[in-house]
C-alpha cells in the first residue's frame, strides 16, 4: 500500500486538534523541512497512524487508541502553526 | 470565541442518502442529506463511517463531488477488496441513513491564494472529483480563471462526469488521456503522464499557474515531480493522494 499524505488524516487531525490542520504547517525537527501538513506522508496501515516527513522519513506524529481515547504523540515535529485563515 | 468554537466542532450526523446517479460500471455519485451542514469549500472532503452489527467500524474519507451552493454529493469508486465502497456503490438505497462528519481539510481548497492565476488541474482515475467542485464553484461564482484539465483515465467508459466535462466551457479547457484503451479514431492523449504531455497542457510559468494534482499516490508523485522538473515552484503545486490505484 503506498503512502497517503495529510489530506487523508484531515478529520482525525480535526478531532484531536479541534481545528483545521491540513494546511497547518510543521517543522520537521530532524532535517527542519517546513511544510503543510497535507504534504506528508501518512502511513494508516500501521498500528495507530503514523505521520512522516517527505523528505528525510523522520516520524514527525503518532496517533494512536488507547482505551476509546486518542493518543497525539509530536515527537519528531519541532514546530505545527494552523494555517491563518 | 464560543461563537468560533461551535464552528470549529467535527461531529458525526446521520446523514440520508439520497439521489444516486451511476457515473460508469464502478463509479457512483451519491447525495447526502444532512442536517446542520456547514457550507463546504470547494475541493474539502468528507469522512463516512460505517458500523456493523457485531459493532465493526470502518471509517473512509471522499472528496465531496458537488460545489458549496448544492446538496452535499460525494463520488465513490469501488474498490474490490474495499470495505466501505462496495456498500456505497452497490448496496446503500435512497433513504439510507450513515454517519457522516466535515467539511474537512483547508489545503487542498479552491479558491485558494491569487485566484486570478491560471489554475491546472490534474486528475488521475476517480481523482477528478474534487476538480468537479472546484470547476462548478467556479462557474457558480462566475469566475473567470483560465482553468485546464488534464484527466488521466484507464478507458473512456472509465471517465467519470463525461458528458459535464464534454459540456464545460467558458475559459475551462479539458484535456484527457487514456492510459490502456482508446477508441477507434481517438483524438485525445494516449498513455501515462509525462513531461511531453504536460509541457502541451501546463501553462507557462511567466503566467504563475497554479497546480492542483489529484490521484492514486503514484500518479501524483509522478506529475508533481514532473511540473517541478518544468520548473513550477513546489508551494504552487497542491497534492492529494488517494493510495494505490
Amino acid at each position: 500500500m503506498d503512502a497517503l499524505d495529510g489530506n487523508a488524516i484531515g478529520g482525525l487531525l480535526h478531532e484531536v486538534f479541534g481545528t483545521e490542520m491540513t494546511a497547518a504547517i510543521g517543522t520537521c525537527a530532524n532535517c527542519g523541512r517546513v511544510a503543510p501538513v497535507a504534504e506528508t506522508l501518512v502511513y494508516l496501515q500501521a498500528p495507530g497512524t503514523v505521520m512522516r516527513c517527505r523528505r528525510c522519513f523522520a516520524v514527525l506524529m503518532v496517533v494512536v487508541l488507547h482505551a476509546d481515547m486518542k493518543c497525539v504523540d509530536l515527537l519528531g515535529m519541532a514546530a505545527l502553526e494552523p494555517a491563518t485563515p | 470565541m464560543a461563537g468560533t468554537a461551535v464552528r470549529e466542532r467535527l461531529t458525526w450526523r446521520v446523514a440520508t442518502v439520497g439521489a444516486m446517479i451511476d457515473e460508469t460500471a464502478t463509479v457512483r455519485t451519491i447525495e447526502l442529506d444532512i442536517p446542520d451542514w456547514m457550507s463546504h469549500r470547494a475541493g474539502q472532503h468528507l469522512d463516512i463511517r460505517l458500523t456493523a452489527e457485531d459493532g465493526y467500524v470502518a471509517e473512509r474519507s471522499y472528496s465531496i463531488a458537488s460545489a458549496p451552493d448544492e446538496p452535499v454529493a460525494v463520488t465513490v469508486e469501488r474498490l474490490e477488496d474495499g470495505e466501505v465502497s462496495p456498500y456505497l456503490t452497490e448496496d446503500v438505497r435512497a433513504g439510507d441513513e450513515i454517519e457522516v462528519r466535515g467539511p474537512i481539510g483547508g489545503y487542498f481548497v479552491w479558491p485558494w491564494q491569487d485566484p486570478g492565476s491560471p489554475l491546472l488541474l490534474v486528475a488521475g482515475g476517480s481523482g477528478v472529483v474534487p476538480f468537479r467542485s472546484i470547476l462548478r464553484h467556479r462557474a457558480d461564482i462566475g469566475n473567470t480563471t483560465p482553468t485546464r484539465l488534464l484527466y488521466s483515465a484507464r478507458s473512456l467508459p472509465d471517465v467519470i462526469y463525461r458528458a459535464e466535462l464534454d459540456a464545460t466551457s467558458d475559459g475551462v479547457q479539458v484535456s484527457y488521456t487514456l492510459t490502456r484503451q482508446q477508441p477507434p479514431g481517438w483524438s485525445g492523449y494516449s498513455g501515462r503522464v509525462n513531461d511531453a504531455l504536460l509541457h502541451d497542457v501546463a501553462w507557462p510559468l511567466e503566467q504563475r499557474p497554479l497546480a492542483y494534482i489529484c490521484g492514486p499516490t503514484a500518479f501524483v508523485e509522478s506529475v508533481a515531480a514532473a511540473l517541478v522538473g518544468l520548473g513550477y515552484p513546489g508551494d504552487r503545486v497542491k497534492t492529494e493522494r488517494f493510495g494505490g490505484a
